[in-house]
C-alpha cells in the first residue's frame, strides 16, 4: 500500500473546489456547493471552499452565500489564471496543511487536470467523474458513482484508507443552490509563496465564449446535419421555450454553431426537461448526451434514423414546416 | 529542432458493447467481450506519428496489460510505431489510477531516452482521464492535458492548443513533458501490412523489472476499491410516431413539451 499522507483519524472536513473564471465561480462549483451542503450536515461537518485565484473576495462572498461555512482563499497575481503547477503547489500545500477528510472537484477539463495531479502528489484515491455522490452506511465513507463502458456499466468507488477521500463531479448533475446573502461564514487568506520561475506552463492565448452552459438547460433544441446550416426556427423555439440550442458534432465541425453547444461523448452530457433532436441520425455518441432527458422527441425524415429507438415522440417529417408550425403554436400561446 | 523520442501510452481494454454486468454476482462479465485497443488512444499513436513525420525520431508504445495484449501492441507498430513494450505481471493487475500511473512512469524511465509521452484522453472502460497527470506528476514534469493540437515554438517549448471550459488556450511548456491527446481530433492511420509482416518483437518486463515496492503495485498498491457494480439503465422511451400534417404534430409536441415544464 503507498502510505496516505495522513491518516482517517486525522482528517476532518468535507471540502469543494471552487473553480472560478475572471474572480466568478463557476457553475459546477455553485453544483458543488449544494450538494456538498447536503453532504455536510448529514455527516455533521463544516463545509469548506477552497477558493484559488486573483481578487476572488467577491466569489468566496457568493461561495458562503451558496452553503459554504468557511472558505480558504489564497490570492495571488500568479493564480490569476490556472495553471497546474501553481495550482497543485498551492492546493497542496494547503490540503496537507488542513488533512480534510473529503475533497471535491468539478469534472471540467481545468478540474481534472489539477485532480488527477494532485491525487498522486496527495498519494490518495481519486473517483473520476462522479455522477452521484453518497455517505456509505456504517463506515461513513464517501461512495462516488460512476459510468464505464460507454455509460452501460455503473459503479459505485470508495477510498478507504487514503485522505483526502478524493471525487470529480460531472457538471450538470446536481442543481445549483439559491443565494442566500444574509447567510454568515468566514473567509480566511492563507499566504501564498509562489516562485513563478517554477511555473512552466505559459499561457499564449486564451478564448472563452462567455454565457452557454447547455448542461444546465431545462429545455435543448438540438440541430444536426439535417438543419442545412439554418438554426433560425431552433433558436426561436429555444427563445420560446426558455432554453438553449444544442447540436451534434456534425453540425460544430461545419462551423454552423460553436463547439460550446455540442452534445455527446466529446462534447457534453446534459439532462434537460426536454430534448427536441432536430435532422441528427442518432449514433450513439450521440445519444449518451441526451439519454437522462425527461422527454425526448426526434424529427427526422428518414423512418430508419436510429434516433427514433431512443425517443418518446418520433415525427417522421421535414423538419422544416414542423418547426414552423411548432413556432406559430408556442408563439399563439403566448 | 532536434529529433523527438515520443513514447505513447496505450491500454488494451474491453469492447463496451460487450461487456455486461453478471445480476446475481453484481461483477462484470468481461470474459465473453473482446479486446481492443482504447481508441482514444488511437488518436495518440496518430498525434506521436505525425510529430515524427515533422520532427523525426522514434515513437515507442508502452502499455500496462495482461501478456494477451502483446498482439494488440504489434497494431500499434503496424501503424508505424518503432518499438513497443509491455508491463505484464500479476502484481500488476486490479490497479486503480495512482499504481497504474506509477508502474507506468517506471516503465517510461526504464525505456530511458524521451522527450515527450503522449496518452489517450481516456480509458473507455471506467477510469477517466486521471493517469497522464498522475504519470506527470510521478516523472516530476510539465503536462498539457485534453490536447487538439501540438506544435514547437522557435527556442524549443512545446506549444499546445487545450480545451478548456467553455473554450480553449493556447500553452507552452518545455520538454520534457506528458500530454493527453483529446479525443477524436484526428483520424487514426491504418496499419500497413508491409509493416506487419515483420514487425518488431513486443518488450516484455515485469513487475520485478521496475525496481518498485510490489507493495505499491497493482490491486494492492491500489487506495481506491469497487463496491457495487451494476447495469445501467436508461428511461424506457415511448416511441410513439405521431401522425397527421406538420400543423397537427406540431400541435401535439407543444402540449407534451408544456406538460414537461
Ligand atoms: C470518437 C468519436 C466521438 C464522437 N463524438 C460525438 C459527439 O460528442 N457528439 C456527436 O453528435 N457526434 C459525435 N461523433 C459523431 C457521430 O458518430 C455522428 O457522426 C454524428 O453524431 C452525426 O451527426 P448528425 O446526426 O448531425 O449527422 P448525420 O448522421 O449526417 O444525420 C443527419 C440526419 O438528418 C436527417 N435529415 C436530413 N435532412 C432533414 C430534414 N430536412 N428534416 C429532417 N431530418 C433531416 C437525416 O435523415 C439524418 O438522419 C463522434 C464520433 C466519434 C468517432
Ligand atoms: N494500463 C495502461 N497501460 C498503458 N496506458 C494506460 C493504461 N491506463 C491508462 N493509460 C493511458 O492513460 C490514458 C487515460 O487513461 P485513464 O486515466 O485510465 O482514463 C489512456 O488513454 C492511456 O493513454
Amino acid at each position: 500500500m503507498i502510505p496516505s499522507a495522513y491518516s482517517p483519524e486525522e482528517a476532518r472536513g468535507l471540502w469543494v473546489f471552487l473553480e472560478q473564471e475572471a474572480g466568478r465561480l463557476e457553475g459546477v462549483a455553485l453544483e458543488l456547493l449544494g450538494k456538498g451542503r447536503e453532504l455536510a450536515q448529514a455527516r455533521g461537518v463544516p463545509l469548506t471552499g477552497l477558493l484559488l485565484g486573483q481578487g476572488v473576495e467577491p466569489a468566496a462572498r457568493e461561495a458562503i452565500a451558496h452553503g459554504a461555512d468557511d472558505v480558504v482563499v489564497a490570492d495571488d497575481p500568479l493564480l490569476a489564471v490556472y495553471t497546474t503547477d501553481a495550482y497543485a503547489s498551492v492546493a497542496a500545500q494547503v490540503i496537507l496543511d488542513r488533512k480534510p477528510e473529503t475533497l471535491l472537484l468539478g469534472a471540467t477539463p481545468n478540474g481534472r487536470d489539477l485532480a488527477g495531479r494532485l491525487a498522486v502528489r496527495l498519494r490518495t484515491g481519486l473517483t473520476a467523474d462522479c455522477t452521484g455522490l453518497a455517505w456509505e452506511e456504517g463506515t461513513g465513507l464517501l461512495l462516488g458513482e460512476v459510468s464505464g463502458f460507454g455509460g452501460g456499466v455503473m459503479a459505485s468507488i470508495k477510498c478507504a484508507r487514503h485522505r483526502p477521500q478524493m471525487a470529480t463531479v460531472r457538471p450538470g448533475i446536481f442543481p445549483p443552490p439559491s443565494a442566500d446573502p444574509d447567510r454568515a461564514g468566514r473567509m480566511e487568506f492563507v499566504p501564498v509563496s509562489l516562485d513563478a520561475a517554477k511555473i512552466r506552463t505559459e499561457i499564449l492565448e486564451r478564448v472563452r465564449h462567455e454565457g452557454v452552459d447547455i448542461t444546465r438547460a431545462k429545455v435543448l433544441v438540438a440541430g444536426g446535419r439535417g438543419v442545412k446550416g439554418d438554426f433560425a426556427p431552433l433558436t426561436e423555439i429555444a427563445r420560446l421555450l426558455g432554453g438553449e440550442v444544442g447540436a451534434s458534432r456534425v453540425a460544430c465541425d461545419l462551423g454552423w454553431i460553436g463547439r460550446d453547444r455540442q452534445i455527446g461523448q466529446t462534447g457534453f452530457v446534459t439532462r434537460p426537461k426536454v430534448a427536441l433532436v432536430c435532422g441528427i441520425s442518432g449514433a450513439t455518441q450521440f445519444t449518451v448526451g441526451v439519454k437522462d432527458a425527461g422527454l425526448i422527441i426526434a424529427i427526422n425524415s428518414d423512418p430508419e434514423a436510429s434516433i427514433f429507438e431512443e425517443a418518446d415522440l418520433c415525427v417522421v417529417d421535414d423538419l422544416f414546416p414542423v418547426l414552423e408550425a411548432l413556432i406559430a403554436e408556442l408563439r399563439g400561446a403566448a | 529542432m532536434k529529433p523527438l523520442d515520443i513514447i505513447v501510452c496505450v491500454k488494451l481494454v474491453p469492447k463496451p458493447e460487450e461487456v455486461t454486468v453478471n445480476a446475481e454476482t453484481r461483477t462484470l462479465d468481461r470474459a465473453k467481450a473482446r479486446s481492443a485497443l482504447n481508441p482514444p488512444d488511437m488518436n495518440a499513436i496518430e498525434m506521436a506519428l505525425g510529430l515524427r513525420e515533422r520532427h523525426g525520431g522514434t515513437v515507442s508504445l508502452l502499455s500496462m496489460g495482461p501478456p494477451f495484449a502483446a498482439p494488440y501492441l504489434q497494431v500499434g507498430l503496424a501503424m508505424g510505431a518503432d518499438h513497443a513494450y509491455l508491463l505484464s505481471d500479476r502484481l500488476l493487475g486490479g490497479a486503480d489510477t495512482l499504481p497504474t500511473s506509477l508502474a507506468l512512469a517506471k516503465g517510461i524511465a526504464k525505456i530511458g531516452e524521451w522527450d515527450l509521452v503522449l496518452c489517450g484522453e481516456e480509458s473507455s472502460d471506467g477510469a477517466t482521464g486521471q493517469v497522464p497527470q498522475g504519470i506527470a506528476e510521478w516523472l516530476g514534469c510539465s503536462q498539457i492535458t485534453y490536447a487538439m493540437d501540438l506544435s514547437f515554438l522557435p527556442d524549443g517549448r512545446l506549444r499546445g492548443e487545450r480545451e478548456i471550459r467553455g473554450g480553449h488556450e493556447v500553452v507552452a511548456v518545455p520538454l520534457p513533458a506528458v500530454v493527453s491527446v483529446k479525443l477524436a481530433v484526428n483520424e487514426p492511420r491504418f496499419m500497413d501490412m508491409e509493416r506487419r509482416r515483420n514487425p518488431e518483437a513486443v518488450t516484455i518486463w515485469s513487475a520485478a523489472d521496475l525496481g518498485v515496492d510490489p507493495k505499491w503495485l497493482g490491486f494492492e498498491g491500489s487506495p481506491t476499491v469497487v463496491g457495487a457494480v451494476w447495469q445501467a439503465k436508461s428511461p424506457e422511451r415511448q416511441r410513439q410516431f405521431l401522425d397527421g400534417t406538420p400543423q397537427e404534430k406540431a400541435r401535439l409536441l407543444a402540449e407534451q413539451i408544456r406538460r414537461m415544464l
